[in-house]
């Protein structure tokens, strides 16, 4: 029973480091519709630019605030050169620019920062702590709790500031918020700013359990299983859709890859993901869209 | 006479059209008629994309290698070496892509030999590269069965295959517990990348399994591992005596971290060839102290050819790396262990065919008959660094053995006593049987010493 215990405890703690990837997701499809392919890209570029700063010798925080900087930055100028001049044309065409971006911010963040491979300690130990009856990993508790504190965090924003109720507005009917004065653009430029701060977030708990490399872009390949359960416009669901997802691979991958001999997380997720489709097509928590056709 | 001039008019517009074409492919033949001054060899490389923090400082021991060759040795035999590098960012289509546009040579210089860096591309090149008479050389990955040479007359799995990997592996394991007998009853689980590479292993670990009676665990990690709690989790609970990581990429130090916190020793855990770099086990941090891995390639920047590559290349700023730190690591010795067997080849088919740019006919009838021993690696620099190869129409591998390192925390020590050998004479005969399987199936008739002798005339 413990071993059953120990592997989804430890698989819920995978979701909660999916979960993390997934919210810099919904955030931006939230504001604009757009399912934004960079974000593995961003979280990439937010480590690779927080561990070449300390690298450098440049203190923990200021790299912290350098690296934010920067993803602000890049978000302005997503928004000024990317997003602006594609106002009004369909999803896929917004979709199919994000994918161009994700290119550019990877090759770009390669060939300025080097393709090496670097060692991030955040200084949390990662060895195993003892609760009860079974083992967790102290790194994946702190992740958890950074998690949650992220979660709480973005929900005063969109609940308790003006731009969150604007963004919220935008979200709900985007004519309707223009014709009351809210200015799309610098909504835009805010939440790619937000999502490139949740994207230094995960690359930073993720930079540090694997090594700040290139592959950091393919935690994003568990994520979307992760919003199709959870649903795209809900911070919430990310993190249920996570969880959801960390605990099925976790226990599937024990209990049923031996019977399949093999391993099965490479599909089991997604599989999870299609049921969920065919149940209940937006998700957990996700907003179901009426249109006339 | 409107007819005419139009006809005229044409003719001159098509002689116009195609001159800019057609000269330049004339002075090609010119100059392919007359012996080129140097020879070209092109290089699939990889240095951009998820494995460009591998493939860098492989380019780096590889091109520093060929400069040091030009430089102070005036090229193999008084014929300077020039190469082209082709982006293939590791994957099949791009490394297909990258052959196909490279393998018409260059300057009127042949192309010798193909290193197409990458298994999947490998793969996909093996029939193509026979049809095109040009060898691909494969140092510590490639098909196994390719060791057999009469039916895989192009390809060349030199120096050590995984199938090697895995029982020298598994040698190493009896040299700790007390030898061979002792390895009964132990429980040995691999943790392999879930590809044909990371199953590569699964036949000769089986057959191993058998022979000493050891318990032979397999455990699939799907690409590309960034999170491997579950498969940890198997491991802690089935508590196996040693563990064999066969990973790629990211999945070293990913398995390593979580080794350490699921509470495995992580000085019984030995990597294959692609877990066993400092690319691999930096990332991990302190928890990968005593971390082990198997390799044809050691680390070290005290081998004299290195000295020497040091004192020419890198200390005249000429180097290839961009960070020096990667000098003498695992990849960068790879790239110059690899460019050595290929040069030593061109030099040894030299002596045959004559001091000039070669065609990869002749270079593979260098490869099958390269001899690589102790006296000669001591000439060259290379003793303790390359192991000794003798190759032939049967064994396109030839040598059959790794080091073993260990990690202290900063870098790389060599742990075991010299090279760990592989049980080849228990492996070839499979290897041989596949091969025979492998020609029937495509319809190859394997060739003899002696045809293949004959056709090299």
């Amino acid at each position: 029973m413990s071993f059953f215990l120990e592997t989804l405890a430890g698989g819920l703690l995978a979701g909660v480091m999916y979960a993390l990837v997934a919210i810099g997701f919904v955030l931006i499809y939230k504001a604009s519709g757009v399912f934004n392919f960079a974000q593995g890209a961003m979280v990439l570029c937010a480590a690779l630019t927080f561990v070449t700063l300390t690298e450098r010798d440049v203190p923990f925080w200021l790299a912290g605030l350098i690296t934010l900087a920067i993803m602000v930055t890049l978000a302005v100028a997503v928004e000024r050169v990317v997003l602006r001049p594609l106002v009004n044309r369909s999803q896929i065409t917004l979709f199919m620019a994000t994918l161009g971006l994700s290119y550019i911010i990877e090759g770009g963040s390669q060939f300025v920062m080097g393709a090496s491979v670097h060692e991030l300690d955040l200084g949390i130990s990662d060895l195993p702590v003892a609760i009860g009856p079974i083992q967790l990993s102290s790194f994946d508790l702190v992740a958890a709790a950074s998690a949650g504190a992220l979660v709480i965090a973005l929900w005063l924003f969109f609940e308790r500031t003006r731009i969150g109720v604007s963004l919220r507005a935008v979200a709900d009917d985007p004519q309707a918020a223009l014709s009351i004065g809210i200015r799309l653009p610098v909504l835009w430029a805010t939440v790619w700013a937000v999502a490139g701060f949740v994207a230094l977030v995960a690359g930073l708990l993720w930079g540090a359990r694997q090594g700040v490399q290139f592959s950091l872009t393919f935690v994003v390949l568990k994520a979307l299983p992760v919003l199709i359960i959870g649903g795209f416009t809900s911070i919430t669901g990310a993190v249920v859709g996570g969880l959801i997802v960390g605990a099925a691979d976790a226990l599937a991958e024990i209990y049923l890859g031996p019977l399949l001999g093999g391993s099965v997380s490479t599909w089991f997720a997604y599989g999870l993901a299609v049921a969920f489709l065919l149940v209940r097509p937006a998700g957990l928590f996700g907003e179901r869209a009426i249109e006339r056709v | 006479m409107s007819r005419l001039s139009r006809v005229l008019g044409a003719a001159a517009l098509a002689a116009s059209l195609t001159a800019p074409f057609s000269l330049p492919s004339a002075a090609f033949a010119q100059e392919a008629g007359a012996p080129a001054a140097k020879q070209y060899i092109p290089l699939a490389t990889y240095r951009v994309g998820a494995y460009a923090s591998s493939g860098t400082p492989v380019w780096g021991g590889t091109i520093d290698y060929l400069r040091y060759l030009n430089e102070v040795e005036g090229g193999i035999n008084g014929v300077k070496l020039t190469w082209e590098e082709c982006e293939t960012e590791w994957a099949v289509e791009k490394g297909v892509e990258c052959y196909e546009r490279l393998k018409g040579g260059r300057d009127g210089s042949p192309v010798p030999l193909f290193l197409p860096h990458g298994d999947p591309i490998t793969k996909a090149l093996t029939e193509k590269s026979a049809a095109d008479k040009i060898p691909l050389l494969t140092t510590g990955y490639g098909r196994t069965e390719a060791i057999d040479g009469r039916v895989f007359p192009y390809s060349f799995t030199v120096l050590f295959s995984f199938w090697s990997e895995a029982s020298s592996a598994i040698n190493y394991i009896a040299e700790q517990v007390g030898g061979k007998d002792k390895l009964k009853g132990l429980k040995i689980a691999t943790v392999y990348h879930d590809s044909p590479y990371g199953k590569e292993t699964q036949v000769p670990l089986d057959l191993l399994a058998k022979t000493y009676g050891f318990e032979n665990i397999q455990i699939a990690v799907p690409h590309p591992g960034n999170d491997q709690s579950a498969q940890w989790a198997r491991i802690r609970q089935i508590k196996p005596d040693w563990v064999f990581l066969r990973g790629w990429g990211v999945m070293t130090p990913v398995a390593i971290k979580t080794a350490a916190k699921t509470g495995f020793p992580v000085d019984h855990i030995i990597g294959g060839i692609w877990s066993g770099s400092e690319e691999d086990v930096r990332p991990a941090g302190s928890v990968g102290k005593g971390y082990l891995a198997i390799t044809p390639f050691p680390a070290g920047a005290e081998f004299g050819i290195l000295k020497k590559i040091k004192a020419a290349i890198v200390d005249q700023g000429k180097s290839d790396l961009k960070d020096l730190k990667s000098f003498g690591s695992v990849y960068y010795n790879s790239g110059v262990i690899e460019t050595i067997i290929a040069v030593e080849a061109i030099r040894t088919a030299q002596a045959r065919f004559g001091k000039r740019p070669l065609t990869g006919e002749e270079t593979q009838w260098g490869l099958e008959h390269l001899v690589l021993d102790e006296a000669r690696l001591k000439e060259l620099g290379a003793d303790g660094l390359v192991q000794p190869l003798r190759l032939s129409i049967k064994d396109h591998e030839g040598g059959g053995a790794g080091k073993v390192l260990q990690w202290d925390g900063a870098k790389w020590n060599i742990v075991s006593k010299g090279w760990v050998k592989s049980d080849r004479e228990l492996l070839l005969p499979v290897i041989y049987e596949r091969a025979a399987a492998y020609a029937r199936e495509k319809g190859i008739t394997p060739r003899s010493e002696d045809t293949a002798e004959a056709s090299a005339k």
